[in-house]
């Protein structure tokens, strides 16, 4: 099968290589992050049981692909708080503009904590539908976003 | 040092170069920086230097909030006007907990609490007393004018300010809330502009009575997410002038608006103040439609997921009061339970039940007879936030009742209209 490519917004830039945790339906910062930074654990399960796509799923160092996220206006501050302790999920791909929340997190995050956290927007539709769990991709500086 | 895409002014650049110190210039890079990410054209002053801040927890995990507290006070920086934040967590006197869940709540939970307060208060906390989701009440008066360009969170209240009073603030994160408020100045994008208040929803309201509050704002949240509504049919029921009644119908249906989709603003035809101006010249010429009646009603009432682990208990434990209560509803709410006690038979609500109020709204109720009344009862008044209540894993075993519906998505609280929650209290039917 041919790569399959898709090029979005820069926020954050960063390289990466690696796998993709993928949520269709929005994430709730608080309710997927809080329970792991809640333990001071080393990686991120998320606890969120109402988000079946990515629930338990181990996202550290993972790049996570949503629509935007949802939830508390604590959603920046808890953004912050994950890359701060170094268990964020390495890459946000977001199929839509990203929100208000989390455009803070990853603005608090890369100015506050120095974090490297990656972030991309506007990926569109299609990268969510094509995009599966698992799945390998390479995230460039230029917001190129490589399914392998 | 990061390059700015919109045009700061002589002053805003200023702050940013770091002619204010480090801190201020790294503030000022992060509005800047998020301002940039939604192609705002420039920084705009804050209009109502009083701020509303959504983060009053000392939750333990929250450790890049607490440092950064520390730089602002070490740097002796103060926001503009002093602010109000969101409810405390914890009222061990009128909130009761047991041993095991005092353990989690001081000890891990909420161990930084009064580190977190020593630190606001430096930085500009109003009083002891500003800890409320509910800061616009008359009581509290932290009340913006039409057109005020503020620097809040909280989504409650910030639906309630852009939609009630007719100020302009976006949907913020907790920190960039406090650092507009020191800066005085957010940037120009969505809410805060004319074209971002523009409805692309128009919903008919076409029920034969009026619609519980917290199920219509659920319905219109679930359905509109983040676009803003306008209303129509709505002041059938309301009335054409935003009186106390309105005032806590509007408070409670914007909540659930804001925590059951992610609504920051709507319009009521005929009441609220930008629908009273420009009526339907808001609503965008592509808007969709969506229409509400009682069976729609009905089926997002009973679309609500019961959480609890024992689904054919009863309820043990009744939060009335997210966001808090209005005087007039807690006004309310003690003639109902009166009321329905006398008829049942009974002096004392049948299952432990606590009101939520402001602590300025619960200074001026303790100051009638109705307090008295309503204690007597056997209901607590109290001034926490229960979803902060519920994020001790331990209070998972008890089973809440609420007519909140904010409650409700953020915890495994189940949902009950008023009516329901009253006879169930004092013991008309079983829940």
């Amino acid at each position: 099968m041919r790569m399959k490519t898709f090029k979005g917004r820069v926020i954050a830039a960063g390289y990466y290589k690696g796998e993709a945790v993928v949520s269709h339906q929005g994430v709730n910062t608080l309710a997927t992050f809080q329970k792991s930074a809640l333990k001071n654990a080393k990686e991120v399960i998320v606890s969120d049981q109402n988000n079946p796509d990515i629930y338990e799923k181990n996202i550290t160092g993972k790049a996570l692909c949503l629509p935007i996220t949802i939830g508390s206006t604590t959603g920046g501050l808890v953004i912050q708080t994950v890359c701060s302790m170094g268990i964020n999920p390495a890459c946000f791909l977001f199929s839509e503009h990203i929100d208000s929340l989390a455009a803070s997190g990853i603005v608090l995050a890369r100015i506050w904590e120095n974090s490297k956290v990656i972030a991309i927007d506007q990926l569109g539709k299609e990268f969510l539908d094509t995009i599966k769990t698992g799945d390998i991709i390479e995230v460039k500086e230029d917001g190129i976003v490589a399914i392998l | 040092m990061y390059e700015p895409k919109m045009k700061l002014s002589v002053e805003q650049r200023a702050i940013l170069d770091g002619k204010e110190g480090a801190i201020k210039a790294k503030i000022m890079e992060t509005i800047v920086m998020f301002g940039d990410i939604f192609e705002a054209p420039r920084l705009v002053k804050v209009a109502h230097d009083e701020g509303h801040l959504v983060t009053s927890f000392g939750i333990g995990l929250l450790k890049p909030l607490f440092a950064t507290m520390d730089k602002l006070n070490e740097a002796g920086i103060k926001t503009k006007g002093a602010f109000t934040v969101d409810p405390r967590p914890l009222d061990y006197e009128n909130v009761k907990c047991n041993l095991l869940e005092k353990l989690v709540f001081s000890k891990v939970l909420y161990s930084q609490q009064k580190r977190y307060e020593a630190q606001l208060m430096k930085v500009g906390l109003r009083d002891k007393n500003a800890f409320t989701c509910a800061s616009y009440l008359d009581e509290v008066g932290n009340i913006p004018k039409h057109g005020d360009i503020l620097s809040w969170a909280e989504s409650s209240a910030v639906v309630y300010a852009n939609s009630v009073l007719g100020a302009r603030c976006n949907r913020n994160s907790g920190m960039l809330d406090l650092f507009g408020s020191i800066i005085g100045y957010v940037p120009e994008f969505g809410f805060i502009t004319d074209e971002g208040r523009k409805a692309s929803w128009k919903v008919i309201i076409k029920t034969t009575a009026i619609p519980e509050a917290q199920i219509l704002g659920s319905a219109i949240g679930m359905k509109v997410m983040e676009d803003v509504p306008y209303i129509i049919g709505l002041d059938k029921f309301l009335g054409t002038k935003i009186d106390e009644a309105a005032q806590g119908y509007l408070k409670d249906f914007g909540a659930a608006t804001a925590s059951n989709g992610a609504v920051g603003l709507y319009h009521i035809d005929n009441l609220t103040p930008e629908a009273k101006k420009f009526g339907r010249e808001l609503i965008r010429k592509d808007a969709r439609e969506y229409v509400i009646d009682d069976a729609e009603l009905e089926r997002v009432y009973r679309s609500y997921p019961v959480m609890w682990k024992k689904k054919d208990k009863k309820g043990n434990l009744v939060f009335i009061g997210c966001p808090h209560l209005t005087l007039k509803q807690i006004n309310d709410w003690t003639d109902r339970i009166a009321k329905g006690l006398k008829e049942t038979g009974r002096k004392k609500v049948l299952v432990r039940t606590i009101a939520l109020t402001a602590p300025d709204v619960l200074d001026k109720f303790r100051d009638t007879p109705k307090y008295q009344e309503l204690i007597a009862t056997g209901v607590k008044v109290s001034s926490i936030c229960p979803l902060m209540y519920t994020n001790n894993p331990l209070t998972k075993m008890r089973r809440i009742i609420t007519s909140s519906n904010k409650l409700r998505t953020y915890s495994i609280a189940r949902y009950y209209k008023d009516a329901e929650i009253l006879d169930y209290i004092v013991g008309k039917a079983g829940k």
